[in-house]
């Protein structure tokens, strides 16, 4: 499978992941949230930059429950709850915005 | 309740054994099973450890391992003692936690 | 699950080798989510999964000893390491990734996670466990 962005094809697996970690940039991001019919704001941005830093950190993508208090951390706590992350990323912040990170299923995600 | 320990390795492949013996517990079990029986045998460079271990702590082999080697339980450190499968779960049983030093 | 268990992963092999470090810690990172009383333990050559400066890009696989500084934020702060295996291998604590935790407790004060603890002691704290998985 994959993902044609700028007449580049990205080789993803059968749920949509980037393969190729390093091949990664934010337009390939957004085609996939087009995919999913999600219109990508700063708010998701934010989310998904801090999650690329974390894996850059940690080679990681962490579990809802360790995001969750990161973000609190990072951006504060009107952020840092998963009321507000599950209304950006209806699908699982773990699962949809690791996603368009990027970056492998959180582990122990299925 | 005692902790039971496994241990499946040849002491001359692998660390399993020294290292069970180094941070197994006063009064806990040690079950020697797979290539791990060999660690039960006498004369080895590892028997005079086994049995300065003897002192606090219980040792079993599995019998039907022993008998695939063609290890005879005459071989053995005096002290060990040889369990059949039944055995093996009745170990078990008994002592609700098991270590597995695979 | 509903009552809290003792879980303590013992952590025996060198990381790149063989598939084994890099498996427990998917599994303690897994596990982390049954909110259990996890401690780690490093023993033999379990000690050299925690060695610092480690750098596989001439390998061209996955470096995961970052992946240990997160344990932290896993609530995974009880690090046991044994002196014995440190000795025999020439390290000192010092050789080792210093692993921290926040204290929840303290005002998230940082702490270190990673405790030298000898045979006989974490024979102990080994035996005081409810569930036990080597690696």
């Amino acid at each position: 499978m994959g993902i044609e962005v700028n007449g580049k094809t990205y080789e993803t697996d059968e749920e949509g992941y980037l393969a190729n970690l390093s091949e990664w940039n934010p337009e390939v991001g957004s085609a996939m949230a087009k995919l999913d019919n999600c219109d990508l704001t700063e708010s998701h941005w934010e989310v998904i930059n801090f999650l690329r830093e974390y894996y850059e950190e940690y080679q990681i993508a962490p579990a809802v429950r360790v995001l969750t208090k990161a973000i609190g951390k990072k951006l504060g706590p009107d952020k840092g709850n998963s009321k507000y992350l599950y209304e950006l990323f209806p699908y699982g912040p773990g699962k949809q915005a690791c996603k368009y990170a990027g970056l492998p299923k959180p582990t122990g995600c299925v | 309740m005692a902790m039971l320990h496994t241990v499946n390795k040849s002491p001359f492949e692998r660390d399993a054994l020294e290292t069970c013996l180094r941070l197994a517990a006063k009064g806990s079990s040690v079950l020697f099973i797979e290539d791990g029986v060999y660690g039960a045998m006498k004369g080895t460079s590892f028997s005079t450890t086994l049995s300065n271990a003897m002192k606090d702590k219980t040792f079993y082999v599995l019998g039907p391992d022993l008998k695939a080697r063609g290890v005879d339980a005459s071989r053995l450190i005096d002290g060990i003692k040889v369990v059949d499968y039944a055995g093996f779960v009745d170990l078990t049983v008994k002592h609700e936690k098991v270590s597995a030093w695979v | 699950m509903s009552e809290t268990k003792n879980f303590m992963y013992l952590n025996r092999r060198a990381p790149y080798g063989t598939v084994y470090a890099w498996e427990s810690l998917e599994v303690v990172l897994i596990g982390a989510a049954f909110e259990q009383n996890v401690s780690l333990a490093f023993i033999g050559d379990g000690i050299y999964q925690l060695l610092k400066g480690q750098n596989t890009t001439e390998l061209g696989i996955k470096n995961f000893s970052p992946t240990y500084n997160a344990l932290g934020d896993y609530d995974v702060n009880k690090i046991y390491v044994e002196k014995e295996s440190l000795d025999a291998r020439g390290l000192t604590v010092a050789d080792l990734l210093p692993l921290v935790y926040e204290d929840a407790d303290e005002d998230y004060a940082e702490k270190d996670s990673i405790r030298v603890v000898t045979a006989a002691e974490l024979a102990e704290i080994i035996d005081q466990q409810d569930v036990v998985l080597s690696f």
